[in-house]
């Protein structure tokens, strides 16, 4: 001790270095530990020391100790201590052991804060460069919330050194803490046209980063990412980028029209492998989200097949591998492309690296079909033979397996060649997978009836040579096929030729070394078989062999009585005294075949896997009730609704006991993620561009999502989530079995006699029947399904960073600024802006504005926003006094610090649909061309602002198709302004027609008074007919799931016979999926939960899952089903194509006046227009059309002028202002989604063309 | 995102390693281990992915290496890296190596880890790739070197003269501590760009 002191005090350079250290490892090769404890000892000596460069020492040793896995965690402190140290190269050591073991549960990090804060804004780039690194490694929520406005200043540095290290480490910052991804959004997206290519890159890779965890709030930045496709020449941005649009395009189909050329001429200019690949695997990806009706892209897929198998041939296993990888993917969608390959894939079975055996396999899995299925499996057999090393060679055995039974067995022709194979295989030595290929054999038989015989020949052989199986068997996994096989040959006894000699088999001595499992399943069914032979040898009068069979048992059974395997045992025993029973009733002649099989009478059905899931849960049982009171310290649940308050605190007491329960604290962390998630007062953004107006006064009118109340809020001592999960989940399940029991008891019994009837031959219609056990017929139950949150992972961190970006950011959305000092100090630049100028632009009167205006004086947006306030302060200064203040930052921010912010949700989605538009007449570009109609003058409008804006709109339409798209936005704005301008009038004078006329005239909500009988209507609209049947069909949205749709479709037979197994199918497209039932494939069909007797019709519904809804959609499906008349049933089908109208993502609504005014005032929505000639009916009749075919409701009617609203089920607005004079009727329109409005008033056109 | 760097010789013993994750330090082991077994038993001339990086959570996780003669090279990321792009980013990162340590062998990395991980940090930061052009890395590596050169300054010389009487004293030099052929030779890989 004395000598450690003197040492201390004499000279500290005598310390070992890291070099020592490590040298000193080496030369200590035996007592290592004990090496390492004393340096580890002299390390704390060390850190004792008030000199940092020994300190410095010391950490540099720990990291590297660190490295080694001893724990350095002791040592926090004196890292931070180095870290803050002002040399640069001491500062550098205690960052990097930061960043080695600092963690979220590490005390010390919270005295970090200000050392990095001063270390970001330090005038040494590199001082800045190594506190950025380390942060990036440690970051925490807290240091997250604490430096994201450091950080977010620094993407704005001089240095592009610093710019792309704060530009990166953003994205931590954004998962950590959430809240700052919409306001440090803006600048990260200008970083995207950094002139540094280093930090150009950066951003991409955080926008990429993010953009592949939520795809759908990035589809905006398309044509930045593109135009950056286009013109960089740097191989990492542009597979980042490409990897990105592979994540976009399955939301946007259009976009991947647009990339296929571009991405195809990179594909043939490109020498980078990697870059070739993965525009490979994009367009791949393009293709599969264009699956269904393009026809040309054929050549693209060549293209991509030509160019996978060159890599595939290439001599470079990473090529071969991917090309593979690749492969597999496009075989999902194009599996006949890739089946023409055939022999190559084959020849990879060859290859001596294992990795790419493994995924040549996979492809096989997909490249099967009835006709090559047998030649694909023979080979593999080959293979099997071959192959060396016991992994490969099992997973060349369960591919086989997998392969045949895909799909339940769909592509097996012959089910005794099936068998065969699965004998085959039982001859593999040492596989583990006995038991996959008992169960096969099971499946099988049980299944397909008409195999039985052939199988439990097959059985009784290897019963009969059960040494061959069990060489060393304990080893050995294949002996469990044994236990197939005796089942087998027991259950279906009657098939067996000889049960004697299987029986004689079934009890030799060397049985009892099998396991013990198996042994019992052998007792059991000699059982069975001995009542076989009974009543076999009955009738014979035969009683001398009877009794012999009698004899073998009573003297073989003993051995298995006296088995260690208590089953066995007890087995062996019960059955052992019933032979003897049996014995002495034989020996008095009694006949007792008939009871003895009575024992085993009644034939076993296939269960469903998830019949058991499916007992509904008894009224009145609550599975998660106490039954006894919780334990009374349960602390963790019971804090947990506290802890969203409590939180500091908790934090400060944390250091007691973290090493205690750093998973407790870990799970706490995530509990409250999840609770924050879930709890609706927490605010998040949400998708739906209609908050705007939820705050503003009179919007209680404007009916908001319903809220299910038939599900608790919360549930007691429980993480929210999980309950709400079970709950729904339990309660779907309640509902589906309820339902289900019904109908698996019709079914059970059609199916058994059904399968007696028709036991042809081994063809699929023998199975079919046994996997329809477990699909669920019935359509779901209304809002039972699970939305798309409750598929995400609660715990993805990614989760929260699901935010709309291209809301406008609102006041409350700032990152968080210390608050003690009147003036940023360290940002220089542009903190200083941020902070000082919101005031002033603001203050400047609104004359001034309105001059600049006038000026046509376009600054782009950001004047025009603000004017837009302007305007509505003025006119609304009196209903919202409190909007003014609020919106200032927001303004303010925008101006200083992006140059082209994000406006609006709707400005950015016309601007990507304008953009995605091919065709010279964007969606958009349809309500400009199209005849601006002049909007009926009413009396008493000023006259004068009316023939303004119609004189400028057509001017503005007529170039309208050669101008580029920034052109086209600013037109849109301007027109938009304008548009409001009219409709405000319009407003205005509506309400003053309101009040004067004392309402008379006024119908709301589609409650019309009957001027006139209406003609009968109906939506109903024919899907497909043929000479048996006829599907009319209708669609409705459901409200309560933005996504779903309900087709309800009326089924009639129109023959004489009766129709039954209806299947109804549907290809499903990228954008909308039939909701099948879980646990079915995605190509599998739903059963029609009814049979149809001639000249019945009913009524059955499917849900649709959708994505997008602006535009029309498509489905082809097939009805088949059976016709079955007296002495015949024929399998027949019906194509037919389910058109999802844009209509029918709309639900009627209704909406107040003032709520609708307000809704047209807010200036967010899109108008369009059209003109209808020659409309020869009533007015009310008009609306009522619209009414019941569109799902609009009437807001106000005054005369010959209506206003109608309706909303989508994604939430968006759509109102009408329908007016009509001598059979004209003019419809303006507008809505906060262009394209749907569009084709929803392609639809109101087509309604009455028709009539 | 890349999610780990690991560092490791023929032996499997750790010469570096980069979890962007936090993990224990005994998981951190367990995970060189498993990686290393993993790793070591494939042949030369397989490709360089393996599925499944089941050590570190994340199904979609993958492992890309490279074998530089004594040294394995082992790169955890998931499914938004290009695999061929990271193989190249071992190469630049190795090539990177030589030139700051003038053919760099196993023993640079042995004795200079601190200074691998600041080259390093200069390409990958918190599992992002940061930089890749090689020039840029070395000109902030030597910048940031030059910079510790010049706060040693005179304090920096005694210290330096004692370590190299330490050297002298000890009966071996780090770089005649025979482990075979220990140079890593940088094969010329077709350059990415």
């Amino acid at each position: 001790m004395a000598l450690k002191i003197v040492k201390g005090s004499i000279d500290r350079m005598f310390d070992k270095n890291l070099q020592d250290l490590v040298r000193g490892i080496r030369n200590h090769k035996e007592d290592e530990a004990k090496y390492i404890s004393t340096c580890i000892d002299e390390i704390k000596q060390e850190l004792k020391q008030d000199n940092i460069a020994v300190k410095a020492n010391a950490v540099c040793k720990l990291t590297y100790l660190q490295m080694l896995g001893y724990d350095v965690s002791w040592a926090a402190f004196n890292i931070v201590e180095v870290m803050s140290s002002s040399k640069f190269t001491y500062k550098r050591i205690g960052y990097l052991a930061a960043s080695q073991c600092f963690h979220e549960g590490t005390d010390v990090i919270m005295l970090t804060t200000n050392q990095i804060r001063k270390d970001l804004s330090s005038p040494n780039q590199y001082d800045t460069g190594v506190a950025l690194t380390g942060l990036s490694c440690f970051v925490t929520p807290d240091l997250a919330r604490d430096l994201a406005n450091d950080i977010m200043t620094l993407m704005s540095h001089t240095k592009p050194y610093i710019r792309k290290k704060a530009v990166l480490i953003m994205y931590k910052v954004f998962l950590k803490y959430p809240e700052s991804l919409r306001p440090a959004f803006p600048r990260l997206k200008e970083k995207l046209e950094d002139p540094d290519p280093g930090v150009q890159s950066a951003a991409v890779n955080v926008i990429c980063e993010l953009a592949r965890r939520n795809p759908k709030n990035y589809l905006s930045l398309a044509p930045l990412f593109f135009k950056l496709m286009t013109s960089s020449t740097n191989n990492w941005v542009l597979i980042k980028i490409i990897k990105l649009f592979g994540a976009l395009t399955p939301l946007e189909p259009r976009l991947g029209k647009k990339l296929i050329e571009p991405l195809t001429n990179l594909i043939h200019s490109t020498s980078a492998m990697s870059l070739l690949y993965e525009c490979v695997n994009t367009v791949i990806a393009v293709l599969i989200s264009l699956s269904s009706g393009m026809p040309n892209h054929s050549a693209s897929i060549q293209l991509c097949v030509q160019k996978l198998r060159i890599l595939i041939e290439d001599s470079d296993q990473n090529l071969k591998y991917l090309g593979l990888l690749a492969m597999s993917k496009i075989l999902k969608t194009h599996p006949k492309s890739v089946q023409s390959h055939k022999d190559l894939i084959l020849q990879c079975l060859d290859d001596k690296d294992e990795s790419i055996r493994l995924r040549a396999l996979d492809l096989l899995y997909g490249m099967v079909s009835k006709k090559n299925l047998m030649e694909i499996v023979k080979k593999l057999m080959l293979h099997v033979d071959k192959a060396e090393g016991t992994t490969y060679r099992d997973e060349l055995l369960t591919k086989i397996i997998d392969i045949c039974s895909q799909s339940n067995y769909q592509y097996i022709t012959n089910f005794e060649w099936y068998i065969s194979i699965l004998v085959e295989l039982t001859r593999l030595e040492g596989t583990r997978h006995g038991h996959l290929i008992a169960s096969q054999m099971l499946d099988v038989a049980i299944r397909v009836k008409a195999i039985r015989a052939f199988a439990v020949a097959q059985m009784a052989m290897l019963l009969d040579n059960a040494h061959l199986l069990t060489g060393n068997m304990q080893r050995n996994g294949i002996c469990e096929v044994l236990y197939a096989a005796a089942w087998i040959c027991g259950e279906f006894s009657e098939h067996l030729e000889d049960p004697n000699q299987t029986l004689e088999a079934m009890l030799r001595p060397k049985v009892a070394t099998l396991p013990g499992h198996i042994q019992a399943v052998y007792v059991q069914n000699a059982a069975k078989l001995f009542a076989t032979v009974l009543r076999k040898h009955e009738g014979a009068t035969d009683s001398q062999a009877a009794q012999e069979t009698s004899q073998l048992l009573v003297e073989r059974l003993p051995l298995f009585v006296q088995s260690a395997n208590l089953e066995v045992q007890e087995r062996a025993s019960c059955i052992l005294q019933l032979v003897k029973y049996i014995q002495k009733l034989q020996q008095k002649d009694v006949e007792v075949a008939e009871e003895v099989s009575a024992l085993f009478a009644g034939e076993l059905n296939p269960v469903a896997p998830k019949a058991q899931k499916k007992v509904p849960v008894p009224e009145g049982l609550d599975l998660d009730a106490w039954i006894n009171e919780p334990p009374s310290e349960s602390e963790s649940e019971d804090e947990k609704p506290k802890a969203v308050f409590a939180k500091e605190e908790t934090k400060h007491s944390r250091p007691r006991h973290t090493e205690v329960d750093e998973k407790e604290l870990a799970r706490r962390r995530e509990a409250r993620k999840q609770e924050q998630a879930n709890n609706p007062f927490y605010i998040k953004s949400s998708p739906s561009s209609q908050k705007v107006y939820q705050d503003a006064p009179g919007v209680e009118h404007i009916p908001v999502v319903q809220i299910d109340l038939s599900v608790p809020l919360k549930v007691p001592g429980m993480p929210m989530s999980d309950q709400y999960l079970k709950l729904e989940e339990e309660r779907r399940q309640k509902e589906k079995a309820e339902k289900k029991k019904k109908e698996k008891k019709k079914k059970r019994e059609k199916h058994g006699k059904g399968k007696k009837h028709d036991s042809g031959p081994e063809s699929e219609e023998d199975i079919t029947p046994a996997h329809h056990v477990d699909i669920v017929t019935e359509e779901m139950p209304e809002n039972a399904l699970p939305s798309d949150d409750d598929d995400k992972d609660p715990n993805d961190p990614h989760k929260a960073l699901d935010i709309d970006l291209d809301k406008p950011l609102a006041d409350t959305e700032k990152l968080p600024v210390r608050t003690h000092r009147s003036e940023p100090l360290k940002s220089p630049g542009e903190d200083g802006d941020v902070e000082s100028v919101p005031q002033e632009p603001k203050k400047r009167s609104s004359k001034e504005k309105k001059e600049k205006k006038k000026d046509k004086d376009k600054d782009r947006k950001k004047s025009k926003e603000e004017k837009k306030k302007k305007k509505k302060h003025k006119h609304d200064a009196e209903d919202e006094p409190a909007e003014l203040p609020a919106e200032e930052p927001v303004k303010s921010e925008e101006t200083n610090e992006v140059a082209t912010p994000p406006t609006s949700t709707s400005a950015e989605a016309s601007d990507l649909d304008f953009w995605l538009s091919s065709t010279p007449v964007a969606p958009t570009a349809k309500e400009v061309a199209a005849p601006a109609p002049a909007p009926a003058p009413a009396p008493e409008t000023s006259l004068a602002a009316a023939p303004d804006s119609e004189a400028d709109e057509p001017k503005d339409a007529e170039p309208e198709e050669v101008k580029c798209s920034k052109h086209k936005k600013k037109k849109q704005k301007k027109e938009k302004e304008k548009e409001e301008k009219k409709e405000k009038k319009k407003k205005r004078h509506h309400h003053h027609h309101h009040h004067s006329d004392g309402g008379e005239d006024s119908v709301q909500n589609g409650t019309m008074e009957e001027e006139e009988p209406l003609p009968p209507m109906s939506n109903y609209c024919l899907l497909a007919e043929n000479s048996y049947i006829k599907m009319v069909y209708d669609i409705q949205g459901n409200l309560q799931d933005g996504s779903q749709v309900v087709v309800s479709v009326i089924f009639e037979n129109k023959s004489d016979s009766f129709l039954k197994s209806m299947e109804f199918n549907v290809l499903d497209s990228l954008n909308s999926k039939l909701q099948r039932p879980e646990g079915a494939g995605p190509h599998d069909g739903l059963v029609v939960p009814f049979q149809l007797p001639p000249g019945v019709s009913n009524e059955a519904r499917f849900i649709f899952s959708v994505q997008s809804i602006v535009m029309p959609q498509k489905l082809k499906g097939t009805l088949t089903f059976i016709v079955k008349s007296e002495d015949s049933s024929t399998h027949e089908k019906l194509d037919f194509k389910l058109h999802f109208t844009c209509t029918s993502y709309l639900i009627t609504t209704p909406c107040y006046s003032d709520a609708y005014a307000k809704l047209l005032e807010s200036g967010d929505l899109k108008s369009s227009s059209l003109r209808l000639e020659g409309v020869n009916m009533p007015f009310h009749h008009l609306l009522a059309r619209i009414c019941f075919h569109h799902h609009f409701s009437v807001v106000e009617r005054i005369d010959s002028c209506a206003s109608m609203y309706s909303r989508s089920i994604q939430g968006h607005h759509v109102c009408l202002l329908v007016k009509t004079a001598d059979q004209t009727v003019s419809i303006d329109a507008k809505c906060d989604e262009p394209s749907l409005l569009g084709n929803v008033l392609d639809e109101i056109k087509q309604t009455f063309s028709q009539c | 995102m890349i999610k780990a760097i690991l560092i490791f010789n023929n032996h499997g013993k750790p010469r570096l390693s980069k979890f962007y994750e936090h993990y224990s330090e005994d998981t951190e082991q367990q995970i060189i281990r498993e990686t290393f077994h993993l790793v070591s038993k494939r042949d030369e001339n397989v490709c360089n992915f393996l599925e499944g990086g089941m050590l570190i959570d994340g199904s979609d996780n993958k492992l890309i290496y490279r074998h530089y003669a004594t040294l394995y090279f082992v790169f955890c990321v998931d499914s938004s890296e290009s695999e061929l792009g990271i193989l190249d980013l071992i190469q630049v990162f190795v090539e990177t190596l030589d030139k700051c340590f003038e053919n760099v062998c196993e023993l640079d990395l042995i004795f200079h880890v601190d200074k691998v991980h600041n080259i390093l940090a200069e390409m990958v930061m918190g599992g992002m790739v940061l930089e890749t052009n090689m020039n840029e890395i070395i000109t902030q590596v030597d910048a940031q070197n030059k910079m510790e050169k010049s706060e040693a300054g005179i304090a920096g010389a005694p210290a330096r003269a004692v370590s190299a009487v330490k050297n002298m004293n000890l009966p071996e030099m780090p770089k005649n501590i025979n482990i075979g052929d220990i140079s890593i030779k940088v094969p010329n890989l077709p350059s990415f760009k």
